[in-house]
């Protein structure tokens, strides 16, 4: 049985004037000590994805399809059961510690309460067992800063502690959503490789969601590219590095500036992102695809096995050895 | 045609716990930093966040005013300068800030926003004048004539940067100050705004200085790279040589943390972790600001400052190690 297996997840919001389909047919499957990538811009659903499987879904949001953790499916069990799972077995790391620690109260009291509620200890033992998190995210002198409030730690420090407070349970699972975007690069790369040495010890299973595509290639085993609420191609980072086959996912890695490379020009994806409320009809990147014919605006592109290989699904009407025939051609002749 | 020299700027702060008589604490946001840009050339400025680089930016508008130090604008000393000479100067040098809604006013329209300057600088000029400058200028950075009458808030994010891009532009100015001009947008529409940035430059020969955290970002963009770290120059080189032989301990540290694009050199690679947080600048380390996170510090960097010295025609450092 797989750890976490996701079929068709969807997610739905009502607004006043109409339902805005923030994520469409998302399938996917983890396993111990493997790392997912969702990769996405602003918008693309990826947040709302993972919200979705852990409960927390805004009020006017509706998951739709299957998410089975250990074979339960997490969309459909009462809430009395999720509250075991989330936070125990599956945690999740958020984008901005400074937001989603509760500035009332010290880091002591928020996470001596995790243990209480979810291992029964009392506040002895979960206070030495908190400790000892602190210090395995690196946190010096852990026993007197976790008396602190988490305004008196710097944004670094901060994230770790958001990272002790998922770890308390050793969980399964690790959601991280955009575990590193607010932060400095040498503090990105502090975090990074705690996350990955945590993973390397523990065997946990990390889902990791981020714009940066550099984070990705250094973390990641497999990659979903959302665009639009979709997935646009799905396959291992090194397919999806070195032989991307989906017109939006070689846009955006050409759009990325480098480090190792020296390119006179970047090439640019031409357009803006799609208005989730006001999706095309077809697939969601025509407006923006170089490739974009009559099919591509007025029928939605099916995930499928791609042409060329099998182990890659892509969404996309043309078929991969064109697109990365001109995808090549393009990056030369740039 | 600009030149700072020894630029600092002190913020009095009070300090936690104080009593109402103790004596306020000095921030060192920026201390003793020098630059100079030329014609038509892009000066980057890194650095990670409390580093000074955004106050640097303001300092040198004078929209902070400088602590101490001199700053010279095509030969005239602006380092305490009368508000007129300020306004005359602001002319040819102009800004384009970070988040581009929040630098737009809300209740403007789009040509209203960028015919602004062209109303403060030249009061005299026609209505009909300032509408055509304006629909050139919206051409120029791909705004159409239809987004005339709109509000920033109908606009996204890339579009709003196209309209503060636009408002900087209108007076052809001479030097344009970037205050981390893409580090709020998508890296697709990123892509477009660092390209049109460049386009405009080799067009109209601006002059820029380009500030960001992005080392990828500014070393697409720029001629020479200023790097910063609690208010002082780390170290100041040419792109190509800062790149390829980084010589401060901190620019080095600062590379390789940077992730790269592609699973197998970044699996790769050895990442030189810096340790620990960055120092307060109320008070900061003595002798080097670098030393309590420097891999290679020795004695002499608590005792001594090292100061920014030319180590060949490409690269100066302030290292006592370079």
């Amino acid at each position: 049985m797989n750890l976490l297996e996701v079929n068709n997840l969807g997610v739905q919001f009502q607004t006043r004037d109409r339902v805005v389909h923030a994520v469409n047919g998302i399938s996917f499957t983890l396993n111990a000590g493997q790392t997912l990538g969702i990769v996405g811009e602003s918008g693309s659903g990826k947040s709302q994805s993972v919200l979705a499987m852990m409960g927390l879904l805004a009020r006017n949001g509706q998951a739709s399809g299957q998410a089975f953790y250990k074979g339960e499916d997490l969309l459909t069990m009462p809430s009395a059961t999720l509250n075991r799972i989330r936070g125990n077995r599956m945690a999740m790391i958020f984008q901005d510690p400074m937001t989603s620690l509760n500035p009332y109260l010290t880091v002591e009291r928020q996470m001596t309460e995790v243990l209480q509620f979810h291992k029964g200890m009392n506040r002895k033992s979960a206070r030495a067992r908190a400790v000892e998190v602190l210090d395995a995210v690196k946190i010096p002198q852990a026993a007197s800063r976790i008396d602190m409030y988490p305004h008196e730690f710097s944004g670094g420090m901060r994230q770790r502690v958001m990272i002790a407070m998922a770890l308390l349970c050793e969980p399964e699972v690790l959601i991280a959503d955009e575990p590193t975007t607010a932060l400095d690069v040498t503090v990105q790369a502090q975090i990074i490789t705690l996350l990955r040495e945590l993973q390397r010890d523990f065997g946990t299973a990390i889902i990791m969601i981020t714009h940066d595509l550099g984070v990705v290639a250094g973390i990641c085993d497999d990659v979903m590219v959302l665009y639009g609420g979709r997935v646009m191609e799905q396959a291992t980072a090194k397919s999806i590095f070195y032989q991307a086959s989906h017109p939006y996912t070689i846009g955006l890695l050409q759009a990325v500036p480098r480090l190792d490379k020296d390119e006179e020009t970047l090439v640019a994806i031409p357009g803006s992102p799609p208005d989730m409320a006001r999706l095309p009809k077809g697939c969601p990147f025509c407006a923006r695809c170089t490739f974009a014919q009559a099919t591509c605006r007025n029928d939605m592109p099916q995930l499928m096995v791609s042409d060329l290989n099998p182990a890659v699904l892509r969404a996309c009407h043309k078929s991969a050895a064109v697109v990365m025939s001109v995808g090549a051609l393009e990056v030369e002749h740039a | 045609m600009l030149e700072v020299r020894d630029l600092t700027v002190h913020f009095s702060v009070t300090a936690p716990n104080a009593w109402p008589w103790t004596a306020n604490q000095t921030l060192k946001a920026v201390d003793g930093v020098a630059l100079s840009v030329a014609a038509g050339e892009t000066l980057g400025v890194v650095g990670e966040s409390g580093c000074g680089k955004s106050t640097l930016a303001r300092a040198i508008l004078n929209l902070i005013t400088a602590t101490s130090g001199s700053i010279v604008w095509m030969g005239q000393e602006m380092a305490g300068a009368s508000p007129q000479k300020w306004f005359n100067v602001r002319k040819d040098v102009q800004m384009i800030f970070q988040d581009p809604l929040a630098s737009l006013d809300p209740r403007m329209t789009v040509a209203q926003i960028i015919g602004e300057p062209l109303r403060t600088h030249h009061p005299d000029m026609s209505a009909q004048e300032i509408s055509q400058r304006v629909s050139a200028m919206m051409s120029r950075v791909g705004l159409t004539e239809q987004h005339k009458n709109g509000y920033p808030h109908e606009f996204s994010g890339g579009q709003c940067q196209r309209i503060g891009i636009a408002r900087a532009l209108i007076l052809e100015p001479k030097l344009i100050i970037c205050d981390e001009p893409v580090s709020a947008l998508d890296v697709s529409i990123q892509a477009q705004i660092i390209n049109l940035l460049k386009d405009l430059q080799k067009s109209m020969g601006l002059a820029l200085i380009f500030i960001a955290h992005d080392l990828a970002v500014v070393k697409h963009i720029s001629d020479r790279i200023l790097v910063m770290y609690l208010g002082h120059v780390m170290e100041l080189a040419h792109k190509k040589a800062l790149y390829a032989t980084p010589r401060h301990p901190y620019t080095r540290a600062l590379l390789s943390a940077i992730p790269i694009p592609d699973p197998d050199r970044e699996r790769a690679k050895v990442i030189q972790l810096l340790h620990g947080d960055l120092p307060s600048p109320i008070n900061p380390p003595s002798g080097c600001v670098f030393r309590t996170r420097c891999p290679q510090a020795v004695e002499r960097c608590a005792n001594e400052v090292p100061l920014l010295h030319r180590l060949d025609d490409q690269t100066q450092a302030a290292c006592h190690l370079a």
